[in-house]
């Protein structure tokens, strides 16, 4: 796999001295769309924290395009073109909708993301731009989480659980937006809960359990009966 | 009424100081939850420094600040970096007890330096200089001091709301983790801002040398105003800071009036009054 974006290759991860994953492989090539499933506590976050640097592991355990970035800092890895969406939004509260976004373009990365094109894919948020951020719905929240992460201009975006808390009528709108997102070769890594939602939208899935990869492949593929052994490890 | 007026006066002046005093601590602490307990001997320091490059190089204290603001700013970006960051993450109590840690080393480290002896920032006529506003009469340097206060207040200000870096610290301020995601190297934002803390520092250390004699253990008392104004101003509000200053200024003036010795007092009173009945301050962040 000298062509991945993204090559995890043995990944352990810890929190003190708990295990929270074992040996995890995970290849990623531009354009991908992957989805992470699997139940609470079987390691999706946790996969998430050790990609963006949260979590320090192994060095070479993370490659981005060849290079070891298991030992970068947060920011460093962030400045490569690793975008995260994290799970509960987490938006700075004494900045407006605008400078959320703003902030989340800090690096000036070039791409084609800017504040007017995002305006254009949610124009709710032109509205209320000079708002406090957390003074919107948590349907407007989570558009202004992934316009944050999209000003970066990253090349590879990762979405943790972005319907977590809301209305299925957002969760619909915020995944018609995703093609539009995800259409133009970035590769994208989504954690979803909603195993029709991850399946409809990747390329590819894989199924996480008590830290370990327990199911991979096409997401046109898998059968729904081995998706439920892969989840439940029945 | 006259009898009044001209402590009110004084009082509002002095307040430009204790604001400068406070401005410094009310920002390593919005930004990142550091109480910096050696802030007092920071300002002291700066006084010693200024004393220093106003003797050997003859230059008047004023003209120092060119050379100890940003002396005491890398002197903040270097403490910040190599030393205070390692405490951080989580805790309050490790930063506090370094910071504490700190100061007992400041204040010795002067008094080996400097002696216990009072020192003082001479500033020539500028020092008596006074103006006559009806009424009252108002010390020139006490009115540069004010108005140096209000103009740092007023930058602070616009920087927090108006540039990248303000954004950036507000941003550390809500969320030291998630802040780094958007590529932001939190051990640097975290030196800029104990830099640009020691520099309004340095300020306040050369008007406060100026202004009185002081020796190395007066810090603590300092540090002691300044945390009362930006706790009467309200966490985190800059402006609010400024009123602090002037709040704690009055109240030490006007008890000066009634009784030289209930100064300080009456200070403390006003402060733990204020606390009582509104425990976030009189102008506490909206959010």
């Amino acid at each position: 796999m000298a062509d991945a974006l993204l090559d995890i290759n043995g990944l352990d991860a810890f929190y003190h001295d708990f295990q929270a994953l074992y040996g995890v492989d995970m290849q990623v090539s531009q354009g991908d769309v992957i989805a992470v499933i699997g139940a609470n506590g079987a390691g999706k976050t946790t996969l998430m924290r050790a990609v963006t640097g949260f979590l320090k592991s192994r060095a070479e355990a993370i490659r981005w395009k060849g290079q070891a970035i298991g030992a970068l800092r947060v920011d460093q890895i962030a400045s490569l073109g690793i975008a995260l969406v994290p799970e509960g939004r987490l938006l700075f509260p004494s900045l407006s909708v605008e400078e959320n976004l703003i902030i989340g373009g800090q690096l000036k990365r070039k791409g084609p993301w800017n504040l007017k094109r995002l305006y254009s894919l949610f124009p709710i948020l032109e509205e209320r731009r000079n708002v406090p951020a957390t003074a919107l719905s948590g349907g407007q929240q989570q558009m202004v989480a992934i316009g944050r992460a999209l000003m970066s201009n990253p090349e590879l975006i990762m979405m943790d659980e972005i319907s977590l808390g809301l209305a299925p009528v957002i969760i619909k709108s915020i995944y018609e937006a995703l093609p539009s997102i995800v259409g133009e070769g970035m590769t994208a890594i989504i954690v979803e809960q909603d195993i029709t939602k991850a399946l409809a939208v990747s390329t590819r899935v894989f199924c996480l359990q008590e830290g370990r990869i327990s199911l991979s492949g096409n997401s046109a593929d898998v059968s729904r009966d081995a998706i439920s052994r892969a989840y439940f490890g029945v | 009424m006259d009898f009044w007026l001209d402590p009110l006066v004084q009082g509002i002046l002095l307040g430009g100081l204790y604001a400068l005093f406070a401005a410094g601590l009310s920002l390593i602490f919005g930004v990142m939850r550091l109480v910096n307990i050696a802030h007092g001997d920071l300002i002291v320091l700066s006084a010693y420094m200024a004393l220093t490059t106003s003797v050997t190089l003859g230059l008047h204290p004023l003209a120092a600040l060119v050379l100890v603001v940003p002396f005491m700013a890398v002197v903040g970006y270097v403490l910040q970096r190599f030393l205070l960051n390692h405490t951080m993450g989580g805790d309050l109590l490790p930063p506090l007890l370094v910071t504490f840690g700190l100061s007992v080393i400041i204040q010795n480290a002067l008094l080996m330096g400097y002696s216990a002896d009072p020192q003082k920032l001479k500033a020539g006529a500028l020092e008596t200089a006074s103006i006559a506003a009806g009424p009252v009469s108002v010390g020139v340097l006490p009115l540069i001091l004010f108005v140096t206060a209000v103009v740092v207040i007023g930058l602070l200000q616009w920087m927090f709301y108006h540039t990248a870096l303000g954004r950036a610290f507000r941003a550390t301020s809500d969320r030291q983790d998630i802040v780094q995601l958007m590529g932001i190297n939190r051990a640097h934002v975290f030196g800029l801002a104990m830099a640009l803390a020691l520099a309004v520092t340095a300020l306040a250390g050369v008007f406060l040398g100026i202004r009185t004699s002081f020796d190395p253990a007066v810090g603590g008392s300092r540090l002691i105003f300044g945390f009362e104004a930006v706790i009467i101003g309200g966490l985190g509000n800059i402006w609010g800071t400024l009123a602090g200053g002037v709040i704690l200024g009055i109240a030490q003036t006007l008890g000066a009036k009634i009784d030289p010795g209930f100064q300080v007092q009456a200070g403390h009173l006003v402060f733990l009054i204020i606390l009582a009945i509104r425990p976030r301050g009189l102008f506490p962040r909206i959010d």
